[in-house]
């Protein structure tokens, strides 16, 4: 029994020390000085730009990384050809990849002076220090989440039901949206929620294809090192609460879907 | 309708036969998806990093400021691996095998680090253990803000994976040699932690990958001091913004190669067992 407490002791003090009071303590700090001052802070111009500049990425990159996904999970589960391990590592190489170099890797591919930058820059096409840059770096950071959590639970559905949908005559869309789609529905849900998580919270990635033009290409993100870095502590605080109020609204989401897909 | 003909002829009976089954251009789709985001870019970091031979590439990571942030990460990220891999298996056993008011809470709270923006968990413990420490601890623009960010943000990695394994675990092997007489250490050592073994590895290995390309976490508790607190996702940035592509390309190589080289020995770790289960 004193060996239980002390093992619950030390756990719960190692997770209050290092997550739980930090987090407390950046709320408390942001709304000491009252709602009213928070308030004005997140709805300076900057702030609001950055706050749907984030929006936008996160929601291009969702979006893409979803239907990709889930393509990507059916390729990997129901194909079978050379490579099928290959393609599987890259899938997932980029969690092991610093944000960083997904920065410098989309400026070397994308940049003024990189493999296409040049040919696309010919056609008036701006990548890098532009939205579209950010949104990329935001899709490659974001990418491996929806086909980690479809991938296994289409193994496990199996192929049967599938099978006897197109005996009986359904097109393979039919197939797909009516007995595909439902079936993978908690798990695809669930990496959506991880997938959103990743993209509103970019921050390496981006900070290395944005450009920094403050009001234009600054995401939320940005946003909280650039008030920090020019001293405006409450900026920076403001924005980082509600950047983790979105983080704790996923966390909600991820709960709940983990525990509906258990019941 | 061309692509479906070739799907149609490189059918494998029996595989495949879901929707899109039949068809290729799924593969081909994905497979652009990929090599234009993932495989393209990253090949040009590594093309970039070899362009000037391998002297260049050699100087480039050999020099002073390079290396000096070269070891801090590396240092930095074996301590928070030791860590961890403790305080992680701790924390899964307080989950599972413990009961009080509240776990429910404690165990959502684990997941934290993964939602929670990395420049905002810097920004946080900065606001705790920095300058103005209502707790009286300030470690920052010190090491030990490294390894402190970098434990923060790998906390779930080695939790998550002791967890479900824990939860599985036969508790009639404890039970024998509880009744044979050993004490709960030895129970503990030689009968629980062999099985959590491959679990403790799988998550160290995801916590040494992400913590030696860490930057969001650390880019403003560690102040950003070359030779002191200059980790190498940071040399790598001050490099781009600095416009020594090829510097930043370089050491962008070997934190891949150790990256990849954490995830395939993790890969190779749970092959093994799943195959020794079997």
């Amino acid at each position: 029994m004193k060996t239980r407490l002390t093992l619950r002791t030390l756990a719960l003090g190692y997770l209050g020390f290092l997550i739980i009071l930090p987090v407390a303590s950046i709320f408390w700090f942001t709304f000491s000085d009252g709602l009213g001052t928070f308030w004005s802070s997140v709805t300076e111009p900057d702030a609001v730009s950055a706050f749907y500049l984030t929006l936008i990425a996160a929601g291009v990159a969702v979006a893409a990384n979803t239907v990709f996904g889930v393509l990507c999970a059916i390729v990997l589960v129901r194909h079978r050809f050379p490579g099928k391990r290959i393609l599987g590592a890259l899938t997932d190489l980029p969690l092991a990849v610093s944000p960083v170099i997904i920065g410098l890797a989309l400026i070397l591919v994308y940049g003024s002076g990189g493999w296409f930058g040049g040919w696309l820059a010919e056609r008036g096409i701006l990548i890098i220090f532009s939205i579209p840059g950010i949104i990329l770096a935001t899709i490659f950071a974001s990418l491996p989440f929806v086909v980690r959590e479809v991938a296994p639970v289409l193994r496990e559905v199996g192929i049967e039901q599938e099978q006897a949908s197109s005996t009986l005559g359904a097109s393979p869309w039919q197939t797909f949206w009516l007995i595909t789609l439902p079936s993978i529905r908690h798990g695809l849900t669930y990496g959506v929620v991880l997938t959103t998580a990743r993209a509103l919270g970019e921050f390496g990635a981006v900070a290395v294809v944005s450009g920094r033009i403050i009001g234009r290409t600054e995401t939320l993100t940005l946003h909280v090192e650039d008030r920090f870095l020019a001293f405006d502590l409450t900026g920076a605080y403001a924005a980082s609460v509600v950047l983790a109020l979105l983080a704790l609204g996923t966390l909600f989401a991820m709960n709940f879907f983990n525990r509906e897909e258990k019941a | 309708m061309s692509a479906r003909g070739s799907g149609q002829a490189s059918r494998i009976p029996g595989a495949g036969r879901g929707a899109f089954g039949r068809n290729a251009l799924g593969r081909g789709v994905v497979l652009m998806y990929l090599s234009l985001l993932v495989l393209i870019p990253l090949s040009a970091v590594v093309w970039t990093s070899t362009e000037g031979g391998v002297a260049a590439f050699w100087q480039a990571i050999s020099s002073p400021e390079a290396l000096a942030a070269l070891r801090l990460t590396f240092g930095a990220a074996l301590v928070v691996v030791l860590i961890n891999a403790v305080a992680g298996t701790l924390i899964a056993w307080v989950l599972v095998r413990d009961s009080f008011w509240g776990q429910g809470f404690v165990n959502s709270v684990i997941d934290l680090p993964f939602a929670l923006p990395t420049i905002v968990a810097g920004l946080t413990l900065l606001v705790l253990y920095g300058p103005g420490s209502p707790v009286g601890i300030d470690v920052a623009y010190s090491p030990v803000a490294v390894v402190v960010a970098l434990l923060f943000v790998s906390l779930p990695f080695v939790v998550r994976a002791v967890q479900p394994v824990l939860m599985e675990l036969d508790r009639e092997s404890e039970e024998a040699a509880a009744s044979l007489g050993a004490g709960p250490l030895t129970i503990f050592l030689r009968v629980i932690l062999p099985s959590l073994m491959p679990a403790i590895l799988g998550g160290s290995g995801l916590t040494f990958a992400r913590s030696i390309g860490e930057f969001g976490a650390v880019v403003l508790i560690t102040g950003n001091i070359a030779f002191e607190t200059q980790v190498a996702s940071v040399y790598i940035f001050g490099q781009i913004e600095g416009g020594d592509i090829p510097a930043a390309a370089a050491v962008s190589v070997v934190l891949l190669a150790f990256s990849l080289l954490a995830l395939i020995g993790l890969n190779f770790l749970q092959d093994r067992w799943t195959r020794h289960e079997d």
